[in-house]
């Protein structure tokens, strides 16, 4: 659900190359719009991408709402399904009554909200206290008079840590005196010097200086790459460049794999045990890590907490188009979905966490262990991550300007197939140009 | 209707009408448009469908192309030739070119003269001929994005198939996707793998129909196997070998799925964009970002432009040189 799982399912492009041959002229589906059934039944879409895990939910929902039901279209990975939306949205047809959208595309929308209902005027106004502030506050319009989605899943932040290569290290393997040992970047950092310095563990400390990026400017600054007004600041915003040095700087002293995130040898990587720590949020742990590490090194990975305190990576939203026919009963799907039990019942199936405060608190999510992390109480590490949280601001083009520009080129410098300088050039005139 | 139709030619045949007969006139008439317009009428199904599913977007786009659109605010404004004249002038476009067009020739030479020595060979008497003929047609049949798949593994950076080979000899490992010339050569590869079998196949067809008798009097004159082959088959093979080259001319330059698999599904293809192609490019500008779809549309007419120039020099150098072997 998150943007950068979309990158996971490599498959997921076969229908990518289809999408060009059929995309320019991709057509909508007329059953798309939702329909008054027989005997006052209203028919709903729902439409989301990669795995909200909502089957359940629905079942529920149609339970407690006879009149309605739900028609749930599974759109494939967001990058299939953002473009068609897009085109939906413009075409005023097309779209479903309820469609999920990743945090990135709806701080997008909330520059151009015409297109989508205003969540308050149909009742949200009750939830906001139900929502951490800053998930609420990303839905929301600059003058707070519009709210065009409700939070689902988010992502939370932690530090994941092979035990077996701290212990060959001869450093602490206990997650709390871990956490004790990495309270701050500074101290993370040093750590990872120690590490290599043993000379005992045959493996980097992280696996590619990009990783620090987020986590770090998330928590040091109140703006990543856009200020408020939505301009680009990634140029002067200290803490970016900052970050950037201090990343390529693991780079230099050999403390990262220089493994590329997402690639083929990235994944080689995690079976090989090539690096020591990763930070990670809530979907990448038996999302990504676990998977990817394989049933072999099942037990050797424990989470400890984020250095900095907290920080969140991921997440979506759900929003009613205001092509609807129906939303009342739209926006009644979209409530319940985000509700304490749509949150619990989709952390059951899909392990998305939930970004309900209740949700948080309550003993199904909270007192989640996880057996492939040596039994590390996840629930409680993330929940904490995402309460601890201050919310910064990210602007519609973040996630495109971090993934498309900023990310390879950092990751050329760190392959040293540039300059750390020109490749910082680089990205900021690509960035430019982009947001131009 | 369609009897009485179908009928009349027959009977026109037999008994010519004469202007005293109305009936026999109206059935002459009739007769007369069967044959005169019934192909048109045969064939217009595919232009039908032509013009709806192919023509009508190909026309559409150069509309779209004088557009600027904003497809999340749903604005657009006319802007004439502008899209054209900022592509002509974005250096990320001609490196797109620059690199579709390396990989092209980089992948379709190598790939056509292999499949011409490959069809040669299973031309001749050999065992297991059938078997052969149809194993080489499976790459071809796989599926484009598990190529893809497989062959990123093959030429990862640092635990792919390639690089630990080249290590076991002493070779230092290749930077795949950072070195322009050896992703090329990677995507190119890819390309081969899938192609080569399939030109081969129709090439054979064509060897096929070449009389036998031509080989055994050039062997009585005494030409080796050699020049048989340049002297007889390769010029008498000629318009397959065109068709085909103007058959991988469109695909080649069109290629999209091998180097977006190679790039691990980035739509920038490479860091630098090493191997972005036109078609990735077009698909960045038009469905990410800001969903430019007018610079998108121009790109794609600007593409099809390439496509039918490049198309007509191959033909016209092709023709010519195998013509020169001829004499």
């Amino acid at each position: 659900m998150s943007v950068i799982r979309r990158r996971l399912r490599t498959v997921a492009v076969a229908a990518l190359a289809a999408g060009v041959a059929l995309g320019s002229t991709a057509c909508s589906k007329s059953d798309n719009e939702g329909s008054s059934g027989e005997g006052g039944e209203v028919k709903l879409v729902l439409q989301t991408f990669s795995n909200f895990g909502y089957d359940q939910a629905i079942k529920d929902f149609e339970a407690a709402n006879p009149t309605i039901k739900v028609e749930h279209q599974k759109m494939g990975e967001l990058r299939d399904f953002q473009p068609k939306l897009v085109q939906w949205l413009a075409a005023g047809s097309g779209a479903g009554d309820v469609v999920g959208l990743e945090e990135g595309v709806l701080l997008g929308y909330v520059q151009n909200h015409d297109k989508f209902a205003n969540l308050l005027e149909l009742g949200a106004t009750e939830l906001k206290s139900s929502f951490p502030e800053w998930k609420w506050n990303n839905a929301l319009t600059p003058d707070g008079q519009k709210l065009i989605g409700l939070g689902t899943d988010v992502g939370g932040l932690a530090m994941c840590y092979r035990k077996d290569l701290f212990q060959q290290a001869g450093l602490p393997t206990d997650r709390e005196e871990v956490s004790k040992r990495i309270s701050t970047w500074q101290d993370y950092i040093a750590l990872g010097k120690e590490f290599k310095a043993s000379g005992k563990a045959k493996a980097a400390w992280l696996d590619s200086a990009t990783s620090l990026m987020q986590p770090y400017v998330m928590q040091n600054s109140e703006t990543f790459f856009f200020d408020k007004e939505n301009k680009f600041i990634g140029e002067t915003n200290p803490v970016v460049k900052q970050t950037w040095d201090m990343g390529l700087q693991m780079a230099t002293d050999g403390l990262t794999a220089k493994a590329q995130r997402w690639s083929a040898d990235w994944d080689a990587a995690f079976k090989n045990s090539a690096f020591a720590t990763l930070p990670c949020p809530a979907w990448m742990t038996e999302g990504v890590i676990a998977p990817k590490s394989g049933p072999g090194n099942s037990g050797k990975w424990d989470i400890a907490k984020i250095p900095g305190g907290g920080g969140n990576w991921g997440g979506s939203y759900l929003a009613v188009p205001a092509q609807t026919k129906h939303p009342k009963e739209a926006y009644l799907l979209a409530k319940y979905l985000t509700s304490k039990e749509g949150h619990l019942a989709a952390f059951k199936e899909a392990g998305a966490m939930p970004s309900d405060i209740a949700g948080i608190e309550d003993p199904a999510f909270k007192d989640k262990k996880s057996d492939y992390f040596s039994g590390a109480p996840t629930g409680q590490i993330f929940g904490e991550s995402v309460k601890n949280m201050k919310p910064v601001f990210l602007g519609a083009k973040h996630q495109q300007i971090w993934e498309t520009v900023v990310e390879p080129q950092m990751q050329a410098a760190e392959r040293g197939q540039l300059s750390s300088d020109a490749a910082w050039k680089k990205a900021m005139a690509e960035a430019k140009k982009l947001t131009s | 209707m369609s009897s009485a139709v179908g009928a009349a030619p027959v009977r026109h045949a037999a008994t010519p009408p004469t202007p005293e007969q109305p009936h026999r006139r109206r059935s002459y008439r009739l007769g007369r448009w069967d044959i005169k317009y019934s192909p048109y009428l045969y064939v217009a199904p595919f232009f039908l469908l032509f013009g709806v599913f192919g023509l009508f977007p190909v026309l559409y786009t150069v509309y779209v192309s004088l557009f600027e659109y904003d497809l999340l605010s749903g604005s657009k404004e006319f802007v004439g030739l502008e899209n054209y004249r900022v592509l002509l002038d974005d250096s990320q476009f001609w490196n797109a070119a620059y690199n579709t067009f390396g990989m092209f020739v980089l992948s379709t030479v190598p790939q056509l003269v292999v499949a011409l020595m490959i069809a040669n060979l299973l031309n001749r008497q050999m065992r297991a001929r059938t078997l052969f003929r149809m194993g080489i047609l499976i790459p071809n049949i796989t599926s484009v994005a598990a190529v893809g798949i497989i062959f990123a593994l093959i030429f990862a950076d640092r635990y792919g198939l390639v690089n630990w080979l080249l290590g076991t000899v002493g070779v230092d490992p290749i930077a795949w996707r950072d070195n322009r010339y050896a992703s090329w050569f990677a995507v190119a590869f890819m390309v081969d793998w899938r192609w080569t079998g399939y030109n081969a196949l129709i090439y054979l067809g064509a060897m096929q129909a070449i009389p036998r008798d031509l080989y055994e009097s050039a062997s009585l004159d005494g030409a080796s196997t050699w020049r048989q082959f340049w002297k007889i088959t390769v010029p008498l093979i000629r318009p397959t070998i065109l068709f085909t080259i103007i058959i991988s001319t469109i695909g080649g330059l069109q290629i999209f799925t091998e180097p977006l698999m190679y790039g691990y599904g980035l739509i920038r293809g490479g860091a630098s964009n090493e191997f972005q192609t036109l078609a990735m490019y077009i698909y960045e500008r038009t469905f990410t970002g800001n969903f430019e779809y007018g610079s998108g549309a121009a790109m794609s007419w600007l593409l099809f432009l390439m496509i039918v120039i490049f198309a007509l020099i191959n033909f016209a150098m092709v023709r010519r040189s195998v013509k020169g072997e001829q004499k």
